[in-house]
């Protein structure tokens, strides 16, 4: 069905193939995120007026104004953004290279590792905020590649990477739970919050990283995203098509590992958003392709609407962020499921 | 899939000499394998951290004479042992069921959200109620399980396609999510119900008494046999939606009854020690490479086989560094994981 409505649109010499729903459905997330971001710039503890944020943006504000915009609120907000969107985009590559929606990193492990090499940090050597984002990136990252190498036989199959992932998280969900009984109270505690995810108390420091892996790796994973199209296809019509199979797989899955790790180290596992958001964004736009672009907005927004709730309802440095994103994409992606097995089957 | 219809499970297609020796060959099988099982539980009740010779071990499990020895062995190791047996043999045929129901070689209690059911249903104990002792979380967690298996099941259902496949891990993993996020929120807000938590989340046999087996025995044996029972119809299931039912199979009743067997299982057991990784998922999957995918013989193996992974994690747990013990959901997890993804590699995937 998506391959009749498939157009061709060219911008001079780039040439993307998108359904009009495809679109519209980008656009309209685009617009809600936008929307999303004014409300959160401008509701809290000090309601300001857009006009105010603006001009702060902009450097024409007051003192108070400027500390409250540029210390406490943009930071939070590109934040969000960015790791819902590194979340998302990870997401939805893996899902796509493993031809399962558990594929996401929450489920084959590479959030586990993360949350071991934290762990390590917090309860071994009560290390502070930066060397737990730095031992959640080096657990990521390594349990990625043992996943990866144990998963590896004549090239990475997207079945057994799964399977091999879980066997991973299997045996790094154990040791996490033994290292917090382990722990005393207060450092199990510390784990135990940072294992939810959230955004209080992060600032220009977790951004940047964030950012840069952003900045450099968004772009690469919509670019092999028509390469992800075919690869799902099988290996075999891929390669016929002229995919280089192995090194395109090799070059996604880095990606997608590196996305997922750089973004956890910033905040702590931030629950389902890498699960759900290619999962709406897919049935938003009836697409069977991978759709990276309207995940990453849609990891966004999922990240900031959740923000927004968890400050509304649990004030400022209430309830970590990570319960919002659970809660509510859990309840969202029920009534989804339910809604459209209605429809479709019924 | 192809389309040829046999009324009788794929693996039995051949001449009938050869199916005749294979039967022998997996019967055989089982023999030892429970052979093995009786022999773990005898070195679980002989391992400690008390030193008791074997052969006092023997004579005092017989004949309860009163002596120290006798109070540990039929206080402690006997009830643990036999906890261990009974646990481990509903986490196996739990997820062999679960496997062959949705027909997803991934199924397993953790993933279609009835131990996180149960965790959140613990909590809720230890932050609302006071209650302190695992013979109180009982209760609670087999009624989370029990809720949690029923949302997902009616989840998955909605709508007249029927339960599929990913539709139940996809129920499941959206329920997962919503729990984590309660679980989360109430141990950050409560801390002392966080320390008590902690250490019923690593899943443990030890501390477990008489009581515990007697609470939770009735359940998982209405479990065990239910299970048993539809080793056929789940057979039939194997075949596909159409062709079980042109074969005037029942699937409704039996993915029905599957759902209380599993629900039943697994809510028991994870009530009685705590969530347990691993077994439901691993087992039955090996045990597919070894005999095949029919369920007549997948089920009783998963049955026997678990409780000998349950018991040795156990028992390896107590030696290691005595006389602290490291939990058994800890040793099953990393005893577990490696010879599973082995299996993976090894083979080609053992798929229903």
């Amino acid at each position: 069905m998506t391959a009749i409505d498939e157009r061709p649109v060219r911008v001079r010499r780039v040439s993307l193939r998108v359904t009009p729903r495809a679109l519209v459905v980008g656009i309209v997330l685009a617009v809600v995120l936008f929307v999303l971001s004014a409300v959160s710039m401008t509701t809290g503890d000090y309601p300001l007026s857009v006009l105010d944020v603006v001009k702060t943006l902009f450097g024409f504000g007051d003192a108070g104004t400027e500390f409250i915009v540029t210390t406490l609120r943009l930071p939070r907000l590109l934040l969000a953004i960015l790791v819902g969107a590194a979340l998302a985009v990870s997401g939805g590559v893996l899902q796509s290279l493993s031809g399962n929606p558990l594929g996401s990193p929450d489920v084959i492990g590479f959030t586990e590792g993360s949350a071991t090499g934290a762990l390590l940090v917090i309860v071994l050597a009560h290390g502070g905020s930066g060397e737990v984002a730095l031992g959640a990136l080096v657990g990521g990252v390594l349990t990625a590649l043992a996943v990866g190498l144990l998963a590896y036989r004549r090239g990475l199959q997207g079945f057994r990477m799964i399977l091999v992932g879980i066997g991973v998280a299997a045996m790094l969900t154990a040791a996490n739970s033994y290292l917090i009984t382990r722990a005393s109270l207060q450092d199990a505690y510390a784990a135990q919050a940072w294992l939810v995810g959230g955004l209080n108390g992060r600032g220009w420091d977790e951004i940047w990283p964030v950012a840069i892996a952003v900045v450099v790796l968004l772009p690469l994973a919509f670019g092999y995203g028509r390469r992800l199209a075919l690869l799902e296809m099988g290996d075999d019509s891929a390669k016929g098509l002229g995919v280089p199979v192995e090194r395109s797989r090799a070059v996604l899955l880095a990606v997608a590992v590196t996305l997922c790790a750089v973004a956890t180290a910033a905040t702590g596992p931030i629950a389902f958003v890498a699960l759900a958001a290619p999962q709406l964004a897919k049935r938003l736009a009836r697409s069977a392709k991978p759709a990276l672009v309207s995940s990453a907005l849609m990891g966004a927004l999922l990240l900031v609407a959740s923000d927004l709730v968890t400050r509304l309802v649990f004030g400022e440095e209430g309830l970590p962020v990570g319960i919002a994103t659970g809660a509510i994409g859990g309840l969202y992606l029920m009534w989804l499921l339910s809604n459209q097995w209605r429809r479709n089957r019924g | 899939m192809s389309v040829v219809v046999s009324v009788s499970p794929p693996v039995a297609a051949g001449p009938p000499a050869h199916r005749g020796r294979a039967r022998a060959l997996r019967g055989g099988g089982l023999v030892c394998a429970v052979a093995l099982l009786v022999l773990i539980m005898l070195v679980s009740l002989w391992v400690g951290s008390k030193s008791i010779p074997f052969g006092s071990t023997w004579s005092v499990l017989w004949h309860n004479d009163g002596s120290a020895d006798a109070v540990i062995i039929h206080d402690q190791r006997l009830p643990r042992t036999l906890l261990g047996a009974l646990v481990g043999a509903a986490l196996g045929l739990a997820g062999a069921v679960m496997q062959a129901l949705t027909r997803n070689p991934l199924a397993d209690p953790g993933l279609l959200g009835v131990n996180n059911g149960a965790a959140a249903a613990v909590v809720s104990a230890i932050a609302f109620t006071g209650v302190t002792t695992v013979l109180g979380y009982v209760w609670f967690a087999f009624l989370g399980a029990a809720v949690a298996s029923v949302v997902v099941y009616l989840l998955g259902t909605a709508g007249r396609g029927g339960a599929t496949p990913d539709r139940l891990v996809m129920s499941g993993a959206a329920l997962t999510a919503v729990l984590q996020a309660y679980i989360g929120a109430v141990l950050l807000i409560d801390p002392d119900t966080f320390n008590q938590f902690r250490f019923w989340n690593v899943g443990s046999l030890s501390g477990r008494r008489a009581d515990v087996l007697v609470q939770v025995s009735p359940f998982i044996v209405i479990g065990i046999v239910l299970a048993l029972l539809l080793a056929r119809p789940l057979n039939v299931l194997a075949l596909g939606e159409q062709t079980g039912k042109a074969l005037g199979a029942h699937i409704g009743r039996t993915r029905v009854l599957g759902a209380i067997a599993v629900t039943l299982l697994c809510g028991a057991s994870t009530a009685a020690i705590g969530p347990i990784a691993f077994i439901g998922l691993a087992v039955p999957q090996a045990v597919r490479i070894l005999v095949g995918p029919d369920q007549r013989w997948v089920l009783p193996y998963s049955m026997i086989l678990s409780p000998v992974l349950l018991i040795g994690s156990d028992v390896i747990g107590r030696i290691l560094n005595p006389p602290e013990e490291l939990q058994v959901g800890i040793v099953t997890a990393f005893l577990g994981a490696p010879v599973f993804i082995a299996l993976c590699r090894r083979r080609k995937l053992a798929r229903l």
